[in-house]
């Protein structure tokens, strides 16, 4: 049980406070409500981009790290195709030092063409590092399109090539700020050796004087359900086949969700795991293979990846998988195995109250998915999961016609 | 009216004082070292083993005897294993490490009773069955070939082997090595690391008295082998070739890895030298972050450290920079080197420098966890708790002098070991 106090300022910025005096640190994390999917088709990359461009500076502080690092702080921050979220860590005593940063760069940037050409080269090496430069590292820009006909999903965060980067204004970098960058597009959640009342002293002080700017209302394009098998065959320079099959569920906001995820856990959480077991270890065909659910905001992916061995077809590791999704719609689970995929879910969240950070960065989530204390209520959603439900789920999912199958061939 | 060009004070960051670890012998001669703290119904255990002395003809026996712990014992197979501590929520992973190999169990306190008699199973009576060796060897060699067309990884492998030669440190193991690994040398290797006198049990949670009893009490049964185990090591030799370069006429980026042996932990100079790197390449404000990246853009990251082992130590610097940049990445990095040996670092950046190292050692203090992980840091290198009382004082007092005389006595860029896997 994760406890919090929350409240709102006049120009929407809603506030989380979770009094942790266990520890002598503080965390302030701020999740912003723009990911990829609010880019503009033809301009994307940009959020997260901008994620890095939010490090160059604001308008009253020239630089953000290093008065940060002074008062022994960390921070980082990453962007999803749903949010943007960026965190600090630092000693609860300085914790006035990170309101003064937050609040400039909400109040506005710097906006220099010097950070916004060094960041476009950076993020240019990121998505070479990253996508390019790897074995399997363009999946991700190969299977979302696949996948996502109308809806932004259709692209990763990184962005569809490195032109849309190369190609950022300065212009485009102060739209963006101005249309998403607001108090009431932003959730703050402080955590650690602090009390509401500091925080609300503080709060006032320094994010009460920012205008609250015009509300975002997004209005994106739905995916349609998806009613034709689609596939794609690349021939590419790794060293293994590579097969991915991605799926189209429901959001994470969908009451089905939990059933979905121990879906996923039943089929590949953990040496027990059915996919694991039977196509790595009896029937030996693959190497690995796992299977994971995006967890998005809209329509989102089960994806199952696997290798399969050197000496094994693609056409039979595909129909291994393919019978291993066939037997979890057929029959239902059987029990034990489902206490244990919820036995496995309820301790990840015991640990996970052990992590300040983990804690602070889950309040911030579910405050945007509707109410922080949907965090502390995950546990009796998985544990209400019944059998029924795993089929009627795993049967509505796993449909030929719902499947997006990406292989790659290794050049030989 | 709030004057935003203004920093708000900061404090100076106190560290708390750090839980010790209460500790008792086994009649066996096992080490037990336990932390009771933190409020949630949940404990993590650690068997820790030593490694035994490195055989350069079977390179991979450390590294596989431990990894296939969880394969079978004569009781269960690889699946009942999986099944029994999956079922419980519990967590079991192996960890092989360049001086110990670890077992660890994260478990619900509830579930322990459940949970121990698995793991004494596996570290008492482990077989390494034929069949499960094999499905090992294959996907690993698969995993191998995975690895070896990634830059960054051919780069760490070459230095390694540079600076650590023929060791446990410096030996990464090819696809061959993988073939020649069978059951009786498993075995063997088993029977003689993973005994009672060559372990040290580390726990932490909320661990009361009856907690610890259940622990012990599952272990009572665990007996010694005939023989010790022999965990010395031979001495490391670097290799004489400093320059290693891999042409990847494609690559879009170079992966560079350069650096030399240094002092480990146990030397009085370590907390100084951490100082030094952490201004040269240890955190993201870092000289080479500022330079390398923030000011040049021809990286996603670039960064230092010290690998700190029991028998030998490295300094490194590491980055994956564009193809076309390479010569100037390296240039820029010589320039960085240079100039700490020749200038002294300034009174503003030595103390925001201070300040982060000590809000670091602050922050890595999260939970009871993290609290046993500082114990492992002091202990396994043959230290005490003064070495952190010892560490905080030199971040606080070391002298931009000091700095600058370690960087003249420790660096010498031309003597670097320097890995370049791309194009230069």
């Amino acid at each position: 049980m994760v406890k919090f106090n929350r409240f709102i300022l006049d120009n929407g910025l809603r506030v989380i406070v979770h009094e942790d005096n266990t520890t002598p640190m503080a965390v302030v994390n701020i999740l912003y409500d723009v990911g990829a999917r609010d880019e503009n088709p033809e301009q994307t990359g940009f959020a997260h981009l901008f994620e890095h461009l939010m490090f160059g500076g604001s308008v009253n502080i020239p630089t953000y790290d290093e008065p940060l690092q002074r008062v022994g702080g960390e921070n980082n921050a990453f962007t999803s195709n749903d949010i943007t979220n960026y965190y600090i860590t630092l000693p609860a005593a300085n914790l006035e030092t990170a309101f003064w940063l937050e609040s400039d760069r909400m109040l506005s940037l710097a906006f220099s063409e010097k950070s916004l050409e060094v960041q476009r080269n950076v993020v240019m090496e990121e998505f070479k590092q990253r996508y390019l430069n790897q074995p399997y590292g363009d999946v991700w820009l190969r299977l979302r399109p696949l996948v996502y006909k109308h809806h932004p999903y259709q692209w990763a965060t990184i962005g569809k090539n490195l032109e849309h980067i190369e190609h950022a204004k300065i212009e485009d970098v102060k739209a963006f700020f101005k249309k998403h960058y607001t108090p009431q597009n932003a959730i703050m959640v402080v955590g650690g050796d602090v009390t509401l009342e500091q925080v609300k002293q503080l709060a006032e002080k320094w994010f009460a004087p920012i205008p609250a700017g015009e509300k975002y209302v997004r209005n994106l394009p739905q995916e349609p359900e998806q009613h034709e098998e689609r596939r794609e065959t690349v021939t590419a320079k790794v060293p293994l086949n590579d097969i991915y099959i991605a799926f189209q569920v429901p959001a994470r906001t969908d009451g089905d969700y939990f059933a979905l995820d121990l879906i996923s856990d039943i089929l590949s959480r953990g040496q027990s795991s059915r996919l694991y077991r039977s196509l790595v270890k009896e029937k030996q065909l693959f190497s690995e293979i796992h299977a994971h659910l995006t967890g998005s905001s809209d329509k989102g992916m089960l994806v199952v990846e696997g290798k399969p061995l050197e000496n094994v077809s693609i056409e039979e590791a595909e129909a291994a998988i393919w019978l291993e999704l066939e037997a979890i719609c057929n029959n239902p689970v059987p029990e034990d195995e489902l206490i244990k995929v919820k036995n496995k879910t309820e301790s990840t969240m015991v640990f996970s109250e052990m992590a300040l950070l983990d804690k602070a960065m889950n309040l911030a989530f579910f405050e945007l998915l509707g109410d922080a204390d949907l965090f502390n209520h995950e546990t009796e959603k998985y544990l209400a999961v019944n059998a029924q439900q795993i089929q009627e789920q795993s049967k509505s999912v796993f449909r030929r016609d719902n499947s997006s199958t990406l292989i790659y061939l290794a050049e030989k | 009216m709030l004057d935003r060009t203004i920093a708000p004070d900061f404090g100076s960051i106190d560290i708390i004082k750090l839980i010790e670890p209460e500790h008792t012998t086994l009649p066996n001669g096992c080490e037990v070292y336990l932390f009771d703290s933190g409020d949630q119904e949940l404990v993590r255990i650690e068997w820790i083993f030593g490694n035994l002395r490195f055989n350069p003809e079977k390179p991979l026996l450390n590294m596989a005897a431990n990894t296939l712990l969880t394969e079978g014992t004569s009781a269960l197979t690889s699946s009942q294993i999986a099944d029994r501590i999956d079922y419980y929520g519990a967590f079991l992973q192996a960890e092989y490490g360049y001086d110990q190999s670890t077992v660890t169990l994260y478990s619900l306190t509830r579930h322990l009773g459940s949970t121990l008699p698995v793991i004494f199973d596996v570290l008492t009576d482990s077989q390494y069955p034929e069949k499960e060796l094999d499905t090992f060897i294959r996907n690993q060699q698969q995993k191998l070939q995975v690895s070896l067309q990634k830059n960054d990884v051919l780069a760490r492998r070459a230095f390694n082997k540079a600076v650590y030669g023929n060791t446990i440190y410096g030996q990464s193991g090819e696809a061959a090595d993988y073939q020649q690994l069978n059951c009786t040398d498993l075995l063997d290797h088993f029977k003689q690391m993973y005994q009672p006198s060559n372990c040290t049990l580390v726990i932490a949670g909320k661990v009361k008295e009856d907690t610890l009893k259940q622990i012990t009490d599952a272990f009572n049964g665990w007996t010694n082998y005939s023989q010790p185990a022999n965990t010395t090591q031979p001495t490391v030799i670097p290799q004489t070739e400093r320059l290693y370069f891999t042409d990847k006429p494609d690559a879009l980026q170079s992966a560079i890895r350069m650096g030399l042996p240094m002092v480990n932990r146990a030397h009085p100079d370590f907390p100084a030298l951490q100082v030094l790197n952490t201004v040269l390449g240890g955190y993201f404000g870092s000289r080479l972050m500022a330079n390398i990246r923030e000011d040049k853009g021809y990286t996603y990251g670039i960064g230092s450290g010290i690998s700190s082992l029991k028998h030998g130590s490295a300094f490194f610097i590491a980055t994956e920079v564009g193809a076309d940049v390479c010569h100037s990445a390296i240039a820029e990095i010589e320039k960085e080197i240079k100039l700490l040996k020749t200038e002294l670092i300034s009174e503003e950046e030595l103390s925001l420098v201070r300040n982060y190292m000590l809000g670091s050692l602050l922050g890595s203090l999260e939970n009871v966890f993290s609290h046993a992980d500082k114990f492992k840091n002091v202990y396994f290198s043959g230290l005490t708790y003064d070495y952190y009382t010892r560490y905080t004082e030199i971040i606080k007092h070391v002298t931009a002098e000091d700095l600058r005389a370690l960087a003249n006595q420790y660096w010498d860029f031309d003597s670097f070991y320097k890995v370049i896997v791309g194009k230069y």
